[in-house]
């Protein structure tokens, strides 16, 4: 199967044409096509999991010239591919002979096999040529590829037949289930390709679909609004993606092949300067299609789109992009920002300050997908700060578990609104936890992971990222890091304590308090369900055997890292300052302790502070909770007031407001300047200086006739006094000049 | 087979459409249908000679060079010959118009503009064909100016006659301004002629319009002024024909008035007229003189990406829109071409086709727009989704197209234009070309916007009050058969890129030699 | 040499002659005037041929002749064609070129 990968995106893209061309004639409107064609994806995705398993335990012996010679003809692009592959051979080999020299690992405790590392699979077939030379197009199969096709499909399966129920009755049904189709294609295309022109075509795609998903319910015009929104923020962050993606293509000698590419950043064949610009340029694009502060904008607003879009695209699959496109190119931007031997870098404060501004809005929303969109940001900060850090594998394995436990979160909120088709918590929630026993359940697992209370999903990949933090990069870590972090771990434990709290306790409000709840069929619980199974265990998966748990034996410990994390020369290699953290107990105790006062905050506040009395006022309930805490705590009383305080009230509102109306309102501004700027060339310039020109030169030609017809007097006399007149004046010239 | 189209297969390409012209002038002019019939079975002609060319065409390395080469005397006094061929460069762009003309005779099917008259506007379509394949054809530099001002005429009464209300002013302007152009060129054309060598014809030493020779040649031992100079002047004809920033005035008003398929006609194929000339003749005739204006074309190309874009942005009419984001497309080409590497050229004969493609479908739909609501004023179209949903799913197609989405074509004319101005060919101004480099990869916020605004206005949303409850009907059986040909196109190129990449690189590659920039 | 005899009585004649087209009414008068200046051009040539001893200016001399006959008679026609239109010869009334 690893040979033939390139299937999986084309059968998606198939469904796309086929529901399109027949999907409304067909009883179910076409989304058993997209059905059968994602779990097929799925089932192949497993099976090229299966694949990459059996290669990483077996690793081929390398044949010369075997392994990545290409399909099709070898032309000129080719042999110079060849002789790429032959340098990265060379190095792996090297890798091998040199195996003492390239000691200094940190925890390297793997076996022998991986320094020989396990050569990616790629296949490519010319694409298009030029100047002689073909590009190739082509798919590349390794640990990271491996677990992003299988990611997407499950998500994207579980989101399709979650929708099957969610969207019945919708006005376009078909053409929901048709864009699906048309996402999951592009994603797959865009995880496997191997050449960053490749990922260019994926990355736009994506980001249409999400434009149509997003404006899916377009008569609205808040609808097609956020979708144009969306849409263009990532156009904007795609200026630094064309420009990043050429300045490499230059760098790198006339190569879009990413193999390529990382190989020659690792190995210091590219000027680090390029570099650096290459990787600044694509933190631009990263900012856009991953929300990252201060492109995030975008983000919250896409939840205009049906919610089965905004788990699949908006939580668990396009925004990661970004942080995909990292994790690719990760030879080019390691060595770019110098990640192994600095304490502070553009990525990793990016991430960090992300995570906090993320999270502190999260607190003013009413929306409960604004919430988690927010949350959404915030998460997408740690995955990009753990790879700022260095920590690879932490921020792919984020990835991962916040993949089930957010699409989990996601889908969650749309079985609660499935009926009374909102989502305010405050208005129109509250109270569900008896009714819908089964999305409570689910939502509090799914909490669970996400605040990181071992031994759910996130916390193993959250502290990953923290004793990254700790111990990666120059000397002394990266310190700041690890403190917004640690913060970070309490705002998020804080604001989901007040959207469960919200929408599951106290008295059922607004809509859900007149219509007749009930738990959704099937269709909707089991996708629930499953993610949830996903986000207690998927945690498991790279539990690490180093520090208080190196009981843990080698067989089960570190498999994600083992399998995923390439090893190789177009992967940074200890040479390069890349390595692997230890666990810490200590870091563990205090991130969770501290995520935990962040819901211990947040519980107190609500659930304490509200009491029999009856205060609904927000300054009464404050001082109620104060009260509380003043007798039950003690010491917490400055936590709650002081943090929780004023970062429910002042920061976050400032943030929002900063948000709203600096960000937003330049982003505006822009948009009417330039609409605006627009008018004013168009008017003065286009059409008044220009045109002027170009008609004066018609009028000057007009007037000057209308004169000189004045002379034409039709009387042949009058000619010949001008012809004979003209006659001597040329006769008088040449006799001045003769003489 | 192969021996005659080897042998007429360029003349025959190029003259059937003026014998169906010349058919339906002996016809009466009652007898509409038949008319009809006459005009789209000569452009089906054509368009079966063009397949037969497109297949019988060397592909690979021999695509460099001249193939169905004719070259016969034509006006042996000056040595003027009729030399006709066809290579890689020229190839997308015939099989681009061979294409064209009949959608656009099947698109006015049942729906000819006031004042109707199909025998004239037909046979003016016709001749219309002539010239501009002629223009891709010939390989003799007085030919190609014959082709070149032949294609003026028929377009000038097409846009005078059958146009919108300001119709003779746009149709004046259009006319002077381009025929201004050409004053300027044939200035430069003779002055080539006299300054370059003579070569032998049989026997005999003569100066020579032959376009091979002169290419040969390219500018050998001219001085460095001079050769900058005549550039000077081809550069005026082609760039007012393209249109580039400052020169682009008579295109907005053109398309405005024009009828819709004098509109797809300009778009998909006239504008390509001057870009083709830039990269056929001037370029490789005169390397020099390209060096020295290379950094002009693309400042002004880069203004114009830009310009065009803001432009489109105060657009109240949705066919003027369009019209300037012709100006901002052209800009990329132009600027793929200022860069003189492989990389800049083949995107810009990508782009021209794309842009032909995607800009055909644009005023074919504005012009379907134009017939159900009688306005084209952008804010009293809103909701056409639902009144016309497939029309206004095309739409959004077309606009996705012609704001660079990868995977359609139109990615493949921008993205490498915009690749190529980082590396220019040697001897250019780096910094500068990276400063339009980034440029033209902001032009690209720009095409999202204005197009993603005109799509938001028009189709998305509800009927405005006015039109909420008159039928509006959707797409009708021309409009499909004329359309889905440019749709298929659209995606299969942007699929898969080589079909044009491989057709257009040996002989940009060859053509750029004189330049000695690689790739 | 008696050539500048011949050069002043070609000059005056063309003088007489210029003055005639400028300035008569009747259009016969003009084309009679138009003679003139032919001639003096004849006699300018004939004169410069036989000063430098070719025979060349004679033979456009001859050319002029037969030129000027032709003329003569085109003229006549159109002046006979005005006088059918407008009943007389008087050219000042013949202005349809007026611009």
């Amino acid at each position: 199967m690893l040979e033939h990968a390139w299937i999986i995106p084309l059968i998606p893209a198939v469904s796309f044409v086929l529901i399109l061309a027949i999907g409304k004639k067909l009883p179910r409107g076409g989304s058993e096509i997209g059905i059968a064609s994602v779990a097929i994806c799925f089932v192949l995705a497993l099976a090229v999991g299966a694949g990459w398993v059996s290669r990483v335990n077996n690793p081929p012996v390398i044949e010369p010239g075997h392994e990545l010679v290409l399909q099709g003809e070898l032309g000129a692009a080719a042999s110079e591919r060849m002789a790429a592959t032959a340098a990265e051979e060379g190095d792996q080999q090297a890798t091998a002979t040199e195996g003492a020299a390239t000691g200094g690992d940190i925890a390297d405790t793997d076996g022998e096999a991986e320094h020989h590392g396990t050569p990616p699979v790629q296949r490519s077939v010319s694409w298009l040529s030029n100047g002689g030379v073909d590009i190739n197009a082509g798919f590349l199969i390794d640990g990271l590829a491996t677990l992003m096709l299988i990611v997407v499909t499950f998500v994207s399966l579980l989101v399709h037949i979650f929708s099957t129920d969610y969207v019945a009755g919708d006005r376009r049904y078909t053409h929901f289930f048709a864009f699906l189709s048309l996402f999951t294609a592009s994603m797959l295309f865009f995880v496997i390709s191997d050449n960053t022109l490749q990922m260019i075509v994926g990355w736009e795609l994506v980001g249409l679909c999400s434009f149509a998903l997003i404006g899916h319910w377009w008569e609205e015009k808040a609808n097609s609004d956020a979708a144009l929104k969306a849409f263009l923020v990532n156009r904007v962050g795609d200026v630094g993606l064309l420009c990043g993606m050429i300045v490499l293509y230059f760098a790198a000698g006339r190569t879009f092949d990413t193999l390529t590419l990382n190989t020659l950043a690792n190995a210091g064949e590219i000027r680090h300067l390029l570099l650096l610009v290459g990787s600044l340029s694509l933190m631009t694009a990263v900012m856009s299609k991953s929300g990252q502060f201060i492109l995030h904008t975008w983000l919250p607003d896409a939840m205009a789109g049906p919610t089965p879009v905004s788990a699949l695209i908006h939580a668990a699959t396009m925004v990661v992009a970004g942080v995909y496109m990292i994790a690719r190119l990760y030879g080019v931007f390691f060595n770019g920002l110098s990640i192994g031997t600095s304490n502070i870098n553009i990525m990793a404060i990016i991430g960090a300050v992300t995570l906090i501004f993320g999270g502190l809005l999260a607190f003013v929303q009413s929306d409960i997908k604004k919430v988690l969109a927010y949350s959404t940001v915030s998460q997408l900060g740690y995955m990009v700060m753990a790879l700022g850090v260095g920590a690879w594998t932490a921020g792919i394995f984020h990835l991962f578990t916040h993949a089930i436990f957010k699409a989990c979160l996601f889908l969650g909120a749309g079985s609660l609104a499935h009926h009374i088709h909102s989502f305010e918590m405050k208005d129109d929630m509250g109270g569900l936890r008896k009714v819908m026993p089964w999305t409570y359940r689910t939502f509090m697992v799914a909490t669970a992971a996400l605040v990181a209370i071992p031994p759910f999903a996130g916390f193993w990949s959250k502290d990953e990222i923290l004793v990254g933090a700790q111990q990666l990069g120059g000397d002394g870590g990266y310190p700041l890091m690890l403190v917004m972090g640690t913060l970070g771990a309490a705002l998020t434990g804080a604001y989901m304590t007040r959207a469960i709290w919200y929408v599951f306790f106290g008295e059922r409000r607004g809509a859900s308090a007149t219509h007749d709840m009930h738990e959704n069929g099937p269709r909707i619980v089991i996708p629930l369900v499953l993610l949830a199974v996903g986000a207690t265990f998927a945690g498991f998966t790279n539990i690490p055997n180093t520090g208080a748990l190196s009981f843990v034996p080698d067989g089960l410990a570190m498999r994600f890292e083992h399998f995923v994390e390439p090893v190789g020369a177009y992967f940074p290699s200890a040479a390069n300052g890349f390595g692997h953290p230890n666990f810490n107990i200590g870091i563990a105790i205090v991130s969770t302790l501290v995520g935990l006062a962040g819901v211990a905050g947040a519980y107190l506040w609500y659930w304490k502070g509200l009491g029999p009395q009856g205060i609904t006022e927000r300054n009464k309930f404050a001082r109620a909770g104060y009260v509380v805490l003043d007798k039950k705590y003690g010491l917490d009383i400055l936590y709650v007031d002081v943090i929780a305080g004023s970062v429910k009230g002042p920061i976050a509102r400032a943030a929002n407001w900063f948000h709203e109306n600096v960000i937003d309102g330049v982003v505006d501004f822009v948009g009417t300047g330039l609409r605006d700027t627009g008018g004013w060339i168009y008017k003065y310039i286009d059409q008044g200086a220009i045109d002027t020109v170009v008609n004066s030169a018609g009028a000057a030609a007009d007037g000057s006739g209308e004169v000189l017809r004045k002379t034409q007097t039709g009387k042949v006399q009058a000619y010949g006094a001008y012809f004979f007149l003209g006659a001597a004046v040329l006769a008088a010239i040449l006799i001045v000049i003769a003489s | 087979m192969k021996d005659l189209l080897n042998g007429w297969g360029a003349t025959a390409v190029v003259f059937l459409p003026l014998v169906g012209a010349a058919v339906m002038l002996l016809i009466p002019k009652s007898e509409e249908t038949l008319h009809k019939v006459v005009a789209l079975a000569t452009s089906l002609v054509v368009l079966a000679v063009g397949v037969a060319l497109v297949a019988d065409f060397e592909y690979g390395d021999k695509a460099a060079g001249m193939q169905f080469l004719q070259d016969k005397t034509w006006i042996e006094i000056i040595n003027s010959r009729y030399i006709m061929g066809i290579d890689g460069i020229s190839l997308p762009l015939i099989a681009l118009t061979v294409l064209m003309v009949p959608l656009v005779i099947i698109y006015s099917w049942n729906h000819f503009p006031e004042p109707h008259d199909p025998k004239s506007f037909l046979a003016l379509l016709l001749l219309l064909q002539t010239g501009m394949i002629g223009c891709f054809v010939a390989q003799d530099l007085l030919l190609f100016f014959v082709f070149f001002e032949l294609v003026l005429l028929p377009m000038y009464f097409m846009i005078g006659v059958w146009g919108g209300d300001d119709r003779k002013y746009a149709s004046l302007k259009f006319f002077l301004y381009t025929a201004f152009g050409s004053a300027l060129m044939i200035v430069a054309i003779l002055a080539t002629y006299f300054l370059s060598p003579k070569v032998n014809i049989d026997g005999e030493l003569m100066h020579t319009f032959s376009m091979i020779e002169l290419t040969k040649w390219g500018g050998a031992g001219l001085a460095r002024t001079t050769a900058i100079l005549i550039f000077g002047g081809f550069f005026m004809g082609f760039g007012i024909k393209v249109p580039m920033f400052p020169f682009h005035t008579w295109l907005p008003d053109a398309h405005t008035q024009a009828p819709t398929q004098g509109s797809v006609i300009l778009a998909a194929v006239m504008l390509k007229l001057g870009t083709y000339g830039f990269v056929r003749i001037a370029i490789p005739i005169l390397p020099e003189g390209a060096q020295w204006w290379a950094p002009v074309i693309g400042g002004l190309a880069a203004i114009g990406i830009i310009y065009g874009a803001l432009g489109c942005l105060a657009q109240t009419d949705m066919k003027r829109l369009i019209a300037f984001s012709s100006v901002a497309h052209m800009g990329y080409v132009m600027l793929g071409i200022s860069t003189l590497t492989s990389w800049g050229i083949n995107a810009a004969i990508f782009g021209m086709v794309a842009h032909g493609l995607i800009t055909g479908l644009l005023f074919f739909i504005a012009g379907s727009v134009k017939d159900r609501y009688h306005t084209l004023e952008i804010k009293r179209l809103s909701g056409l989704l639902i009144k016309a949903p497939r029309l206004g799913w095309l739409l959004a197609f077309a606009c996705m197209a012609s704001l660079g989405l990868p995977g359609l074509a139109g990615f493949w004319g921008e993205f490498p234009a915009v690749l190529a101005a980082y590396s220019p060919a040697a001897g250019l101004n780096i910094e500068l070309f990276r400063v339009y480099m980034v440029v033209g990869a902001i032009g690209t916020v720009f095409a999202a916007s204005y197009l993603l605004w005109l799509l938001q206005r028009v189709a998305f949303g509800t009927p405005t009050e006015e039109f909420e409850n008159e039928p509006i009907e959707d797409m009708h059986l021309t409009d499909y058969l004329a359309w889905s040909p440019l749709v298929l196109l659209i995606v299969v190129l942007g699929i898969y890129p080589n079909l044009l990449f491989k057709i257009t690189d040996p002989a940009v590659v060859q053509s750029l030699s004189a330049i000695g920039s690689g790739s | 040499m008696l050539l500048n005899q011949f050069l002043i009585l070609a000059a005056v004649l063309f003088c007489i002659g210029v003055y005639g087209v400028i300035s008569r009414r009747n259009g016969v008068l003009v084309l009679m005037s138009v003679e003139l200046i032919l001639n003096s051009v004849n006699i300018n040539l004939v004169a410069f041929s036989a000063m430098t001893g070719t025979v060349s200016g004679q033979v456009f001399a001859l050319f002029v002749i037969a030129v000027a006959a032709a003329e003569v008679g085109v003229g006549l026609a159109i002046v006979l064609a005005i006088f059918r239109t407008h009943r007389t010869v008087d050219i000042d009334h013949v202005d349809t070129m007026k611009g």
